[in-house]
């Protein structure tokens, strides 16, 4: 498919891009810190909540708010929007920085993190009743669906470089990966469809010691349509950012339309789970005071809450607003999350816990190196649309 | 706002699809637990909280102290169960009424913590006993989102950490010994057996004295069966059993894996669903108009 | 010099065969031996077969010889006049000068190979043993040609077993333990300042008997004596597991007899069977039993070493008079965690609204749909 991609250019230093590579470089000396004294010396971790930060967040919210190749993927060729086709790359370069660094997340919160690469490999002890090593491998397997999606762009300069060998080599690479579209992005929609349900699924093993306001059998369902709803938010969010940070022209309509879908989604969401609450009988324990109904409380209202910003057509026309809404919708979305993970798990009183600082930093520095990583390849690789170059005036 | 609706109903196609299996988990059909099933008995009423058994268990196990309930350090007083100590007694007081309990792995039936590990390195090997393998291991922690004991515990002081829990001291068992604990208990409150004559014993014992228990015995069918078995005269939630049913604590989780990817086949329904859509559009977009796609409506 | 001895017996000036049994049963019994070894025991006495025992004295204070001088089980006249033969003991003998040393020599002739060769006190090694020199000859000298030649050697006393009080830093003597001097030679330590003078006893009748020496530690301490600590046996046990402690001397819990640990007791780490055995043959001296904790004399590297009031690690903790509730609190919320979070999240939040506020004012004011879908075809 011919596409209007082109590096956008420009300097790679820039004080955006060093402030990031401070943040990163605090995370990478917190790493090398984090592996050699182990988990209980740099995490607040412990036996009563085993999963905290890096998996709500790094893994869980992260994956999800990777979704924006998954939904552009799924409106380019499914449902044939081709007018979309330029948020496709940018959409997968994001999906696919933020599933790696969910990758390096993961290793980084398993205690025995050098013993990972048996998950794949030792396939005659998989045990298929754990949700967990579904999740596992089809993220595994979709990070490398990704990048084989972005090769096109990543290897096109090297198609067009001085090194005879090298083009050959990277326009076959190329061809190859562009004649296997259709199973690659078939695979890629359904190892996302999989693996976001799933992590839904992980949490309803705490049975018990999952609160009742999260514990249903829709939870898969629940997770796949917020993620769904969240990849449409970030696509909107770093397309926003993306117009601002390179001075191009936002495609306004894309957005507005984008951001109608996300209403409907957040509608279905908000009373799929009020019916299944009020079907098990724990609609009450949204009222019954305390910490984690007011959270869910919170939850719902956020839920809602793009809904009413997007409700009239003008808000829709509103750069501003669009931004704003799906803040609150990626926002939304990493609540539910985190409320799933961390606040509805009830191990028991005498167990708390607060991510520590090294926690708090590895995560900032990871996300940081996301967002640089997207800088460098935006500005080296064609990945954004070009446009003539819009001067935008003052109000 | 037509495309919105339509577009939700076709993408949300995909998403049904995983929702479609889904069922709720049967009434409970307990678990078979395997014919060589052994285990333990506690009595609650014979305990005198001597402690040996933390201290045989400590031995055979080649475990440090762990002075966690210790501020100066000079006391083996775990709070509770840790990497440091795989059984450990505990005290419920309220007013008058006393009792100790016993707390380790209860080698549940059907138990939650094999269906989590991704490798099995958690899994109910000889004897029904849920035995650890630390080269199967990633330290994932799932395991422990799932045990409703919370047995599970996790070395994270150890750059090279390992899941910890009472094995019944298997390697005891196969030189014909008994686990340590049981061995040295001077009340025999806790005693080892086939989970046959242990739940034998314990039902003889509530017949007999019917006024010194309560009248159940503890792992009988609680979370699908377990064949560390408690009897107690004071209710066992105080001792820190929890009320479960009689549904085997994975069973949800598992019962809707196995309903979405029983043999593969909805994922493979779904990923031939896309690939002909998608071959469809390839065809269409060949035909039609060139790039921008097609517009459905008009807003 | 002689004796009074209290035994009833000796008093009258008979002393019968029965006397004797009954003499050889005490002593058996001391050491823990049934009344087979104290049948062995008379047999060995009327056959004549009396241990020939050589004592040697060096850098010590005789502490050690006059806890020996307090037993009555066997009573030490007793013992070196019907049990054993002491040929050679400078604080005991009646002789002195030449004619001790004669009969030193003369003792080593008779019974080369077979002695007993005891030693009390610490041997002086620097600048060739000068400090300590007896009858022209150096204590290192001494021992090498007196314990070279015995049959088996023990060192009686926390100085002739590691060096003791003479080799406390800076050890200016550099006085060392006889097993330092006699090199591959078995050397049974009795050590303790002063030895349990039972411990010593218990050796000597086992090897005058069966001619063997009780099982040794890694130290060559007998394990009979020295195979466990004295906070194993500690009367004052359950103060410790109870968590009761004296703070300070004359205090209540001091006042109450309770555990001297926090007072520097190193009993746990101090092989020796003082709780169980005490001095003196009076119940209850030994220094715990008189409210002071003991300072670990048995024990090279604490004695004179770690200072009196300096509590020591427990090496194998068990487990307290205390429980754990059912359910004890856990993990820690940090502070510190918490504001850093608020500022990252608020930081993230507030940035975001003002760049959103931002992006609102700066856009062309919005155009009709119509305008749009203009614009978008003049770019394709």
């Amino acid at each position: 498919m011919t596409t209007r991609a082109e590096p956008i250019g420009g300097p790679l230093v820039t004080p955006a891009t060093r402030g990031l590579a401070v943040l990163f470089g605090l995370a990478a000396l917190t790493i090398l810190w984090r592996l050699v004294a182990g988990l209980g010396a740099t995490t607040a971790l412990n036996d009563g909540y085993p999963l905290g930060l890096w998996i709500a967040f790094d893994v869980v919210t992260g994956a999800a708010l990777a979704t924006g190749g998954y939904v552009i993927g799924i409106l380019v060729y499914i449902l044939n929007k081709g007018r979309y086709h330029d948020l496709l790359r940018p959409a997968l370069l994001t999906s696919a920085l933020g599933y790696t660094l969910a990758g390096i997340g993961v290793t980084l919160d398993v205690g025995r993190w050098w013993a990972i690469w048996k998950v794949p490999v030792y396939f005659w002890n998989w045990n298929f009743n754990s949700a967990l090593l579904e999740v596992a491998l089809c993220i595994m397997a979709y990070v490398v669906v990704l990048w084989l999606r972005l090769a096109p762009a990543l290897l096109q300069p090297a198609t067009r470089g001085g090194n005879e060998r090298l083009r050959r080599a990277a326009a076959r690479f190329t061809s190859l990966v562009e004649r296997a579209t259709i199973p690659m992005v078939a695979l890629g929609l359904l190892l996302a469809t999989m693996h976001q349900s799933s992590l839904g699924t992980l949490m309803l093993l705490a049975g018990s010691r999952l609160h009742p306001l999260w514990r249903t059998p829709l939870l898969p369902l629940l997770f796949l349509i917020s993620c769904v709803a969240m990849g449409f938010a970030v696509v909107v969010f770093e397309s926003v950012l993306s117009s601002v940070a390179f001075r191009k022209r936002p495609e306004l309509d894309m957005l507005a339309s984008l951001a109608g879908i996300i209403a409907p989604l957040q509608l279905v969401f908000v009373v799929l789970r009020l019916g299944d609450l009020w079907w098990r009988g724990s609609l009450g324990l949204l009222f019954a005071g305390g910490g984690r109904s007011a959270v869910a409380a919170i939850e719902f209202a956020v839920f809602l809450a793009p809904v009413v910003m997007l409700a009239s057509p003008s808000s829709r026309r509103d750069l501003g607003a669009l931004f704003r809404a799906a803040m609150v919708m990626m926002f939304a979305g990493a609540l539910y999350r985190f409320d799933t993970y961390l606040v509805a798990f009830m191990p028991g009183a005498q167990w708390s816990y607060f991510p520590s600082v090294a926690e708090l930093t590895i995560t900032t520095g990871l996300v940081a190196f996301e967002v640089l990583a997207y800088i460098v390849i935006v500005k080296t690789f064609p990945i954004l649309a070009a446009e003539p170059r819009v001067e935008r005036q003052a109000a | 706002m037509g495309i919105t609706r339509r577009a939700a109903l076709q993408t949300m196609l995909a998403a049904g699809a995983t929702a479609a299996g889904t069922r709720p988990a049967d009434a409970a059909v307990l678990p078979a637990p395997p014919a060589d099933a052994v285990g333990l008995l506690y009595d609650a009423t014979l305990c005198i909280g001597c402690k040996t058994c933390t201290v045989a268990c400590r031995d055979a196990n080649g475990l440090e102290p762990d002075t966690a309930g210790s501020p100066d350090r000079l006391y083996n007083a775990p709070l509770d169960l840790s990497a440091r100590a795989k059984t450990v007694i505990k005290l419920y007081a309220d007013g008058p009424v006393r009792s100790y309990v016993k707390a380790q792995c209860m080698h549940c039936v059907d138990p939650a913590c094999a269906s989590a590990c991704m490798l099995g390195a958690l899994k109910k090997r000889q004897f029904g006993i849920v035995t650890y393998d630390p080269d199967l291991c990633i330290g994932c922690r799932y395991c422990e989102v799932g045990c409703p004991f919370g047995v599970p515990k996790f070395e994270f002081a150890k750059a090279a950490p390992r899941i910890v829990k009472c094995e019944l001291c298997k390697e005891r068992l196969a030189s014909g010994k008994e686990p340590a604990c049981t061995e040295v208990c001077p009340r025999k409150a806790v005693i080892y057996g086939t989970r046959t004559e242990l739940l034998q014993e314990a039902k003889r014992r509530l017949a007999e004295s019917p006024g010194r228990y309560v009248p159940k015995v503890y792992g009988e069918t609680d979370g699908g069966g377990t064949q560390v078995l408690y009897l107690s005269h004071v209710p066992f939630e105080k001792l820190g059993l929890p009320a479960l049913g009689d549904e085997p604590a994975p069973q949800l989780a598992r019962s809707i894996q196995h309903a979405v990817y029983r043999g593969f086949a909805a994922p493979a329904a779904l990923y031939a669903v896309l690939g002909l859509v998608m071959m469809r559009n390839r065809r269409s977009a060949g035909a039609a108009a060139p790039q921008g796609g097609a517009d459905d409506d008009a807003r | 010099m002689t004796f009074q001895c209290p035994h009833p017996d000796r008093e009258s000036g008979s002393f019968s065969r029965r006397d004797f049994v009954r003499l050889c049963t005490m002593a058996a019994a001391a050491i823990g031996l049934g009344p087979a070894a104290a049948e062995r025991f008379v047999e060995a006495a009327e056959r004549g077969a009396k241990p020939s025992v050589i004592w040697l004295q060096f850098q010590e204070c005789t502490g050690c010889t006059e806890s020996l001088l307090r037993t009555s089980h066997p009573a030490v006249d007793d013992l070196i006049l019907d049990l054993i033969s002491l040929d050679y003991h400078e604080t005991l003998f009646a002789a002195a000068g030449h004619q001790a040393e004669a009969a030193l020599r003369q003792a080593m002739r008779a019974n080369a190979g077979k002695y007993v060769c005891v030693v009390e006190g610490a041997i002086p090694t620097k600048e060739n043993g000068i400090y300590c020199m007896i009858g022209g000859r150096t204590a290192l000298d001494i021992l090498k040609d007196v314990g070279g030649q015995a049959g088996a050697v023990i060192a009686i006393g926390s100085c002739a077993s590691w060096g003791g009080v003479p080799s406390a830093d800076p050890n200016p003597t550099g006085a060392v333990g006889a097993h330092e001097i006699l090199k591959g030679k078995t050397v049974v330590n009795i050590p303790g300042c002063p030895a349990n003078p039972y411990n010593f006893l218990g050796t000597v009748l086992q090897y005058a008997t069966y001619g063997t020496l009780p099982a040794l530690d890694s130290d060559n301490r007998p394990k009979f004596a020295y195979g466990q600590t004295i906070h194993e046996h500690c009367p004052r046990r359950a103060h410790f597991d109870a968590g009761r402690f004296a703070e300070r001397y004359g205090d209540e819990g001091h006042r109450n007899g309770y555990c001297l640990y926090k007072l520097g007791c190193k009993g746990p780490v101090t092989h020796a069977n003082c709780s169980v055995q005490h001095f003196g043959e009076v119940d209850g001296a030994w220094p715990i039993g008189l409210g002071h904790p003991c300072f670990g004399c048995t024990e090279q590297r604490i004695a004179f070493r770690v200072p009196l009031h300096t509590t020591v690690d427990i090496e194998r903790p068990m487990p307290p008079d205390t429980y754990a509730p059912i359910h004890a609190t856990q993990g820690r919320v940090s502070p510190v965690a918490t504001g850093v979070a608020g500022l990252i999240v608020g930081g993230l939040a507030g940035a975001g609204y003002v760049a959103s506020k931002k992006l609102s004012n700066d856009q062309p004011p919005a155009t009709a749909p119509g305008d749009a879908a203009a614009v978008g075809k003049a770019e394709a």
